[in-house]
């Protein structure tokens, strides 16, 4: 073995390499403070590492980047932890290098021979930012598509070249799969190779001028080599880091979030639907914060010529820092950055935790995302139009929004307008949270409900014979009736067949039948509607099959068919035969009215 | 630190040698560099379809309240090797001011390209990125607003059956005119 590795010597020097690296020496000695460069390096291994095996399983298109990311986070073992390491150590790199350059700036290890070390960092850095950006889009989600936006557009108002540079960027006019396999290229092969090439250099000018002295070591102070004392100290500060990231990463356990563990995968982009909890990564919002001071016409100022200025800035910190003064500058200047850095950051994320409207829609991504989640985990599995499509076809995401848009100026949905959101418009038509259930026709039979706009309140006919009805009939009750009374209103829920109501109905199946009988000949219900019989004389709309999914269906269709509300209708549009919804969104909305959606039977993950 | 004597004097062909030897290597990489670049550069050269006439909606689904919905535009497109029929490309706010007429707004902020938010309470546009806010008609509402021009209008036809057709176009971002994007 050991003739091989002599052998292997004599032909390339590796040994002569090693000895120059491992034994380097330190001079004055290893130290605790010197450990940022190793823990750095270890940083960006952890991401290339991480980064490749994440690739092994990307695939970049607009109809499976989402998905594959997908696939790998939350049904491939271990896969959450992967992209959880990659996530993290995307915030760790920069941080690392950061803490790194002011390291240098304040001990003035940027002084001659070192210069080309620092200008080095400073690349490192500009790269560093560089595949942050690209990393965003990759999993095409909700926040990478609008988010990605925003760096995008910057880079469109770089005169001359802008609008170019961004069009060659997005790979074409509008997002798709072109701006993935472009972001692609530059996230996983042109910036990682570009930062091998920086810490190559790096490398090699390391070689040539060894650890950087400190100040009160003596030139005459050989050091000590880096192996062992000072990759030992590396060694325990990589593990501390990953102790640390490892903590936040796996923190949502036993905090109960209810997102789980693992980076955040927000809902699959859709260019139609809004996404305003769109925030740069934490260590980006000092920038994004400077932007909002600049208004129009000056933003070049913010996004580019300030930036452009200060990378300058540090870039001649080297020369500058020749001078006694030019150092104090130096230190000035840095003291300025991290301290307007800080600042902007705080006022960023004081913004937001006092904008309501950016907290609801944190809360809605939230909420979006795990549906997202849940509908691509169903047995039905993903239709090849991407995780998209189960999202514009599902009654629980799509449903609240058609409620909004084209009910809620009349309707509630349990006093909102169905998203969550309170309606300036005076309610004048029924709260239909909970629609042809047991509570709710109880509601409409309490007389001191069904006068209210909760019920018929807002119609013309809270003065005809259905509230007369029941404001003079029902109070007479006697308590036989009365639990008459209730037998009607659990026969009249049943005919919806609700889902959550599916148990009870069966359990009760002969009360149903007696309030079906009663419906029928008991009260006065069928002197004006229809019940399972057709009557022609009927006045009031019919109860056969009442708030069920064809029922309902017709309903939205025309609520003025003459088995319905007919002449009697108040004002509400015939949605379906006006052309107003099509008949797939009648069927959201109707199928989010009677709760029915689907619903994961498996735990959630992971 | 080279200290081999560069070779001085009049060493024409050694000059020549080293200017033939960059102009081969050159050469041999012409081929793939050239086609490289070409390939990344296409996007440049291609003009995506010109803005067309989609109908987004009928004229019953807007009441004349003259509070603005969003509505999905929804048409073919082509993205590199699919092409999709019927799917939304993006988003319109409508708004019924009188009784046949209709304006549309595109949802996206000037600014950065945010997707804007009405909001009934204060009837206002608000971007929720940057704080822009735009007045019910997409005028910019607040002086020192980050976005370079209001919110981009676009031209839209009540047919005579209802229909609500909207000419589709995405502007370029961050700027004070409102260039189209091609």
């Amino acid at each position: 073995m050991k003739a091989l590795l002599h052998w292997l010597d004599e032909r390339t020097g590796w040994h002569g390499w090693v000895r120059d690296v491992v034994f380097a020496p330190v001079p004055g000695g290893a130290r605790w403070r010197q450990v940022w460069g190793g823990t750095l390096l270890f940083a960006i291994a952890v991401q290339f590492f991480t980064g490749v095996c994440l690739w092994a399983h990307y695939s970049a298109s607009a109809q499976t980047a989402w998905e594959s990311v997908y696939y790998l986070q939350f049904e491939m073992p271990g896969g959450w932890l992967l992209r959880s390491l990659h996530h993290a150590f995307a915030q760790v790199v920069p941080v690392l290098l950061v803490l790194h350059l002011m390291q240098v700036i304040i001990s003035g290890a940027y002084r001659a021979p070192r210069e080309v070390n620092f200008w080095c960092g400073l690349l490192l850095l500009q790269l560093v930012v560089g595949l942050s950006i690209t990393g965003w889009l990759l999993p095409w989600d909700q926040k990478g598509f609008w988010a990605s936006r925003v760096p995008l557009n910057i880079i469109g108002i770089i005169p001359f070249i802008g609008h170019d540079l961004q069009t060659l960027m997005i790979g074409g006019a509008a997002f798709g799969h072109h701006t993935l396999t472009r972001f692609l290229a530059l996230h996983a092969g042109l910036l990682p190779a570009s930062l091998i090439a920086v810490l190559l250099v790096r490398a090699a000018l390391f070689r040539r001028h060894g650890w950087a002295a400190r100040e009160s070591v003596s030139a005459r102070d050989a050091g000590t080599p880096y192996w062992p004392d000072q990759a030992l100290r590396d060694g325990v500060a990589s593990l501390v880091v990953m102790v640390v990231v490892l903590y936040f990463v796996l923190r949502p356990w036993w905090t109960g979030d209810p997102n789980g563990p693992g980076p955040e995968l927000r809902a699959p982009a859709d260019p139609s639907e809004p996404y305003s909890a769109a925030r740069p990564e934490w260590f980006f919002l000092f920038l994004f914060q400077f932007l909002k001071y600049f208004p129009a016409g000056r933003e070049i100022w913010g996004a580019i010529i300030i930036p452009s200025f200060v990378l300058g800035v540090l870039f001649a910190m080297p020369i500058v820092g020749q001078w006694r003064l030019g150092r104090r500058f130096n230190l000035a200047f840095l003291a300025v950055l991290v301290a307007g850095g800080l600042l902007l950051t705080v006022l960023a994320l004081r913004e937001d935790a006092h904008n309501p409207a950016y907290q609801r829609a944190v809360t809605g991504a939230d909420l979006e995302a795990r549906r997202a989640r849940v509908l691509a985990g169903a047995p039905a599995g993903i239709p090849v139009t991407g995780a998209v499509t189960l999202m514009r076809q599902d009654p629980l995401i799509q449903g609240p929004k058609l409620f909004a848009k084209h009910c809620a100026s009349c309707h509630r949905f349990d006093g909102h307008d169905g998203t969550g959101r309170p309606v300036p418009e005076p309610q004048s038509a029924p709260d239909l949270a909970g629609f042809g259930s047991r509570p709710w026709l109880a509601g409409l039979l309490d007389p001191a409900r069904v006068a209210t706009t909760n019920y018929l309140g807002g119609f013309k006919a809270r003065t005809g014979k259905m509230v007369k009805f029941v404001q003079k009939d029902v109070p007479a009750y006697t308590p036989e009736q009365k639990a008459d009374l209730r037998r009607v209103i659990a026969a009249l829920s049943a005919e919806a067949s609700l889902r959550n109501q599916a148990d009870v109905d069966r359990r009760e199946a002969a009360d149903l039948k007696a309030g079906a009988a009663l419906i029928r000949d008991g009260l006065r219900c069928t002197e004006c509607h229809q019940f399972h019989r057709p009557d022609e004389d009927a006045t009031a709309p019919d109860l056969t099959g009442y708030a069920s999914r064809a029922w309902l269906e017709k309903f939205l269709r025309n609520p003025a068919h003459p088995q319905l509300y007919g002449k009697k209708n108040d004002r509400m549009p015939a949605y379906g035969d006006q052309g107003i919804l099509t008949s797939a969104e009648i069927g959201l909305l109707t199928d989010w009215l009677r709760g029915e959606w689907y619903e994961s039977a498996r735990a959630s993950v992971p | 630190m080279a200290t081999n004597n560069a070779p001085t004097g009049s060493d024409r062909r050694g000059f020549f040698r080293q200017g033939l030897a960059c102009g081969v290597a050159g050469l041999a990489a012409l081929a793939p560099a050239a086609v490289g670049l070409r390939v990344i550069f296409d996007p440049l050269r291609r003009q995506s379809a010109t803005a067309a006439s989609v109908k987004v909606t009928s004229l019953a689904a807007l009441p004349a309240d003259g509070i603005p919905r969003k509505f999905p535009v929804l048409a073919d497109r082509v993205d590199a090797w699919n092409k999709f029929t019927n799917v939304p490309i993006g988003a319109v706010y409508l708004r019924r001011t009188k009784d046949d007429q209709v304006k549309a707004l595109h949802v996206a902020c000037p600014h950065a390209g945010c997707f804007v938010d009405f909001s009934p309470e204060r009837g206002e546009f608000m971007c929720p990125c940057h704080n822009s806010s735009f007045s019910i008609e997409g005028r910019i509402a607040t002086p020192g607003s980050p976005s370079p021009r209001d919110l981009d209008p676009l031209t839209v036809e009540v047919r005579p059956d209802g229909g609500v057709w909207v000419v589709f176009q995405d502007f370029q971002a961050g700027r004070p005119d409102r260039v189209p994007v091609t």
